[in-house]
């Protein structure tokens, strides 16, 4: 069973990347939005957390939340996957079962 | 596809209700089903007539409305976060004694058991705030 995980928040402000990715299982993935883009920026305390989960499970960031907060496409982290909210309903159509983090 | 959604937060204190319309008008525009949108906890003061947001903001209630007119949308407001919140509709109102209701057109008033259903029904239900 493959799982799409939603991060709504900063991982400056709670753990919910965290707890998602130690509960991803492979052939999963980590779709950002909100205050979860936060998560995707670069040289950031919590960045080497993401890019060795990025070993396990796809990473995608939403688009439109990521310039909602002025992050620009240059400072997020490598090999994550920006996406609009088409991208967001087509992940997940791909992926069995959608779980929230909060 | 057919899609659930769940929106737990509230308009002015979350993100998750634009979050949610959002997702829900590019799901239609790809030509997926939305079998329910259900409000629950906070998220049912989408649901109120009343509230006058300010000209240069998005009025929340209203692109909903619009959205499920356009596309048929079952927009379902749980019966017991709107009672504690004073949501009202029509035969609420009544049943509870008191002088006025408003519930938005467009949004109805049921239980939680219309979730479940939605949960059962749907490919996929998603979640939306907290």
């Amino acid at each position: 069973m493959s799982m799409l995980h939603l991060v709504n928040k900063s991982p400056f402000e709670k753990n919910s990347l965290k707890v998602a990715i130690s509960c991803a299982l492979n052939k999963s993935a980590i779709l950002m939005i909100e205050d979860g883009v936060y998560g995707a920026v670069s040289d950031a305390k919590h960045s080497d957390m993401v890019k060795t989960a990025m070993n396990k499970s796809d990473f995608y960031v939403l688009k439109e939340d990521t310039q909602a907060r002025g992050i620009d496409e240059s400072k997020i982290i490598d090999g994550i996957q920006l996406v609009d909210y088409a991208g967001f309903v087509e992940l997940s159509t791909k992926y069995d079962k959608i779980q929230s983090w909060v | 596809m057919k899609f659930s959604i769940q929106i737990n937060e509230g308009p002015y204190q979350h993100q998750s209700s634009d979050t949610a319309y959002q997702f829900t008008k590019a799901a239609l525009e790809a030509g997926h089903e939305i079998f329910r949108v259900f409000f629950y906890h906070d998220a049912v003061n989408v649901a109120t007539r009343l509230a006058i947001p300010p000209q240069d903001d998005r009025n929340i209630t209203k692109l909903w409305q619009e959205l499920a007119e356009q596309h048929k949308l079952d927009l379902v407001v749980c019966i017991a976060a709107a009672q504690r919140r004073g949501l009202l509709d029509e035969a609420e109102a009544k049943r509870q004694g008191k002088d006025a209701n408003n519930i938005a057109t467009g949004f109805r008033i049921s239980g939680l058991g219309q979730l479940i259903e939605a949960g059962i029904q749907a490919d996929r239900l998603i979640v939306f705030g907290d």
